[in-house]
């Protein structure tokens, strides 16, 4: 796919996911993120991004506090699994969202990571 | 599950304590959080443990009363002594001191005698918090638990002795003898499983297996550039798939030795299917019962075994027709002038101490007033702690880390360096002086105190707050994060958002501080004072938990 | 040219798991070097990875992504001996692409 940077540039989530064309977006269980609830490096923060909806043709994976939300697109062919996992960048905590695209129909899952000082313990 | 005995406690006699008749066909033995203490010592329970929300007056955040009440026991008795700091003073004198690895020792074999197959399960946190583990990078310890017949391990502190030295110890000294496990370690470049995830075991014709669970903020609570190239995280996924692995290789038990802390272990078992048992520490919470949670799956028990070395778990279960039909769980304290010492584990820890005598032995200073850490938000040991980083730093304001290991010590008793050591003994116990805003210094308690109170036990660290020296302020721990710290005041004036304050601290998570360790300017300062007078305890207002049965008022 | 990327392909059943690690600096623009000069962005913008000639990931990238990325994903249909090719692109116009054989 194309680069473009008008969905890159879009300094918050609502017009990030108009850029990508997906404002009309609906919450859903078939969607999901997962990472860390408390990363251990902001700068280095693994997420799994996954949809079981049939047809998903895309995932997208956008920090919700950066100062661009968008991290990045997937498009994912047909025998692709709905499933991608790498590590972003997060400046503080945040939700981190999944955005998918299936059969013309967008949708979301959320899930917050919080970036911390660190120090103590039991 | 069937409950075999649900009273905590027996009648309580000495003699009776320790006759544990067998029940069942499958028996885990579990001690965690000893600390490295090989010796017995007095240690004082909380009389903070505050619970809010869904936490709010459950175990483990019952002090006191409200927690004899909910295990059925009496004060003024010796399990009132082992459980909570009710009359602390008093009751140590009556029942004397509690722990040390050579009456652990004893008790672990008296058990064993009428468990013969019984796995004995180390819950980690067991190579850090001693002058001697710090001085033979945690071999005295090693030896010790292999004398103590250790089968199975997780870690969290041990990590703080360096990625290598752990990897040396897990493939020489326990090769063949102790298995060292954890689902939740896994290599930062392709997510490569480091240890073995879980051990099988068989008892008595029965499959069991034990999975382990590392500290999962191991790398954020402690210092990330001590384990550089490993992930860890609570992982609740791969801990259902490996549940599910290990019940598809034939597991008829299976039990999580955990250190994810017991608020963690109870929402963990609520989510996760299949695990009979989930035995805990890290909050190092003395339960005397374990609590049942239901899950999709059916029911876990998740138990936590306290800390210092102080109290053995014993969990059997009966095991038929494939399934558990039945439990028993008691939590032994590990009275010292009861249990005799084990002459051979008595024997090794003369000998891992003779090099150190005379060092660990120095009197410092003798304190008039009883010396403790362990609460929600500050200890007379921390006080003592951050009145000398003050006094010797000229610091207007100073931090000491919540830990929750340290020994306690009661009134008009001598303060050794073996003492000091307990308190203080990490491998990055440097000072630091920095220069901090009051806004930075909100931002960090603020920090600290979400790690402590989110109403989420996945977001929180474990731990305790931050202790403050010089600077009062109130605390509303239901608030949300950047909303529970108010009213921070240094010689009773606001602190200043955009001044600049002077703050001592230790233990920085950061590579390469340079500091002076802390036992040295303490001890420094104890030798000087001679005499340290009964701490004036700086705890913070607190808002909103009164009658919080979390809280001795 | 870029630094050579590691990647691992492992079939089971008749699924593909692949996990690729590179070498990029993914410089967001934003940092300051230690003489107070803004460092240049310098990231990865396309990502296409390959199972002999289909297409089996194609990936858009902002700054936010972590130095020296990670990614790994699963594909039906791939069998021990095939080939999995990895390229990339960055906003300098450089590029790379690194091949695995199934496992
Ligand atoms: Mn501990
Ligand atoms: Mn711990």
């Amino acid at each position: 796919a194309d680069w473009q940077a008008g969905m890159f540039d879009a300094k918050s989530l609502a017009d990030a996911v108009k850029a990508m064309g997906g404002d009309n977006y609906t919450i859903s269980k078939d969607v999901s993120v997962s990472g860390p609830e408390i990363a251990e490096n902001g700068a280095v923060v693994p997420v799994v991004v996954a949809s079981a909806i049939p047809n998903t043709e895309m995932i997208a994976i956008l920090v919700e506090k950066n100062p661009n939300p968008l991290s990045a697109r997937f498009t994912i062919p047909a025998g692709t699994e709905a499933s991608v996992s790498t590590r972003v960048k997060m400046g503080g905590t945040s939700n981190v969202h999944a955005l998918v695209k299936a059969d013309g129909k967008w949708f979301i899952a959320s899930k917050e990571i919080k970036v911390t000082l660190g120090g103590c313990g039991g | 599950m069937a409950i075999n005995s649900t009273a905590a406690f027996g009648a309580g006699a000495a003699d009776t304590l320790y006759s544990l008749p067998r029940f069942g066909n499958v028996h885990f033995l579990h001690f965690t959080d000893c600390h490295a203490q090989l010796k017995p010592m007095y240690f004082r329970e909380p009389s903070v443990n505050l619970g809010l929300g869904d936490a709010y007056g459950r175990l483990p955040h019952l002090v006191g009363e409200h927690l004899l009440r909910a295990v059925g026991a009496r004060p003024n008795t010796r399990e009132a002594y082992a459980f909570t700091s009710l009359n602390f003073e008093k009751a140590a004198q009556t029942y004397g001191k509690v722990g040390g690895f050579a009456h652990l020792s004893t008790l672990v074999k008296r058990m064993r005698a009428s468990r013969p197959d019984a796995v004995l399960l180390d819950g980690g946190d067991t190579w850090q918090g001693s002058a001697t583990a710090l001085w033979t990078n945690g071999q005295d310890m090693v030896d010790a638990c292999l004398a103590l017949g250790v089968d199975v391990m997780t870690a969290h502190w041990e990590m703080t002795l360096g990625d290598k030295r752990v990897q040396e110890i897990v493939n020489k000294d326990f090769k063949g003898k102790v298995d060292f496990v954890a689902q939740n370690i896994k290599t930062n470049d392709f997510g490569d499983q480091v240890f073995a995830p879980f051990s099988m075991k068989e008892m008595n014709g029965v499959q069991v297996a034990i999975i382990g669970q590392a500290f999962p903020y191991t790398p954020i609570a402690n210092p990330r550039h001590m384990v550089p190239d490993w992930s860890f995280g609570i992982q609740e996924e791969n801990m259902q798939k490996t549940v599910d692995e290990a019940r598809a290789k034939g597991a008829k038990v299976v039990v999580v030795l955990s250190h994810n802390g017991m608020d963690v272990d109870l929402k963990m078992a609520s989510r996760v299917r299949g695990i009979d048992a989930i035995m805990g520490g890290h909050t190092h919470d003395g339960m005397p019962a374990p609590v049942v949670v239901s899950n999709a799956g059916g029911k876990t028990l998740v138990t936590n075994a306290g800390s210092n070395s102080k109290f053995l778990g014993v969990l059997d279960f009966d095991v038929r027709g494939g399934k558990v039909q039945g439990y028993q769980y008691r939590l032994l304290p590990v009275f010292a002038n009861i249990l005799p010492a084990d002459k051979e584990m008595d024997a090794l820890i003369t000998r891992i101490r003779a090099p150190y005598e005379a060092r660990l032995g120095e009197k410092l200073a003798t304190t008039e007033g009883t010396l403790y850490r362990r609460g929600n938000f500050n200890g007379t040991f921390d006080q003592l702690i951050v009145d000398a980083l003050m006094d010797v730093k000229q610091a207007e304001i100073a931090f000491s880390p919540g830990f929750r290991w340290g020994t306690s010590l009661l009134p008009n008793s001598a303060i050794t360096m073996e003492h000091l050591m307990d308190q203080t003994a990490t491998t990055y116990s440097h000072t630091t002086v920095s220069n901090l805003s009051g806004a930075m210094i909100k931002t960090i308690m603020e920090d600290v105190a979400d790690n402590l109170f989110n109403p989420d036990p996945y977001y929180q660290q474990g731990g305790d707050m931050v202790r403050v020296g010089g600077m009062t302020y109130a605390i509303d721990p239901r608030g949300k994060m950047g909303a529970r710290i108010q009213d921070m005041r240094l010689d009773g004036k606001p602190i200043d958002a955009d001044k600049v304050y002077k703050v001592a601290g230790w233990a920085p998570v950061a590579e390469g501080a340079q500091g002076e360790p802390v036992w040295n300017v303490v001890g420094g300062w104890l030798r000087s004072h001679k005499t340290v007078k009964a701490r004036k305890l700086n705890a913070p207002r607190l808002i909103g938990v009164k009658g919080n049965p979390g809280l001795i008022a | 040219m870029g630094n050579p990327m590691r990647i691992r392909a492992n079939v089971s059943g008749d699924t593909v798991e692949v996990k690729v690690l590179i070498r990029h600096d993914m410089e967001t623009g934003q940092r300051k070097d230690a003489a107070g000069k803004a460092v240049p962005a310098h990231f990865i913008q396309n990502l296409v990875a390959k199972w002999n000639d289909k297409v089996v990931l194609d990936a858009v990238m902002g700054t936010s992504i972590s130095k020296d990325p990670f990614l790994s994903f699963k594909f039906k249909g791939g069998a021990k001996g095939d080939k999995v090719s990895v390229s990339w692109t960055d906003n300098k116009g450089d590029s790379r692409t690194d091949e695995a054989v199934i496992a």
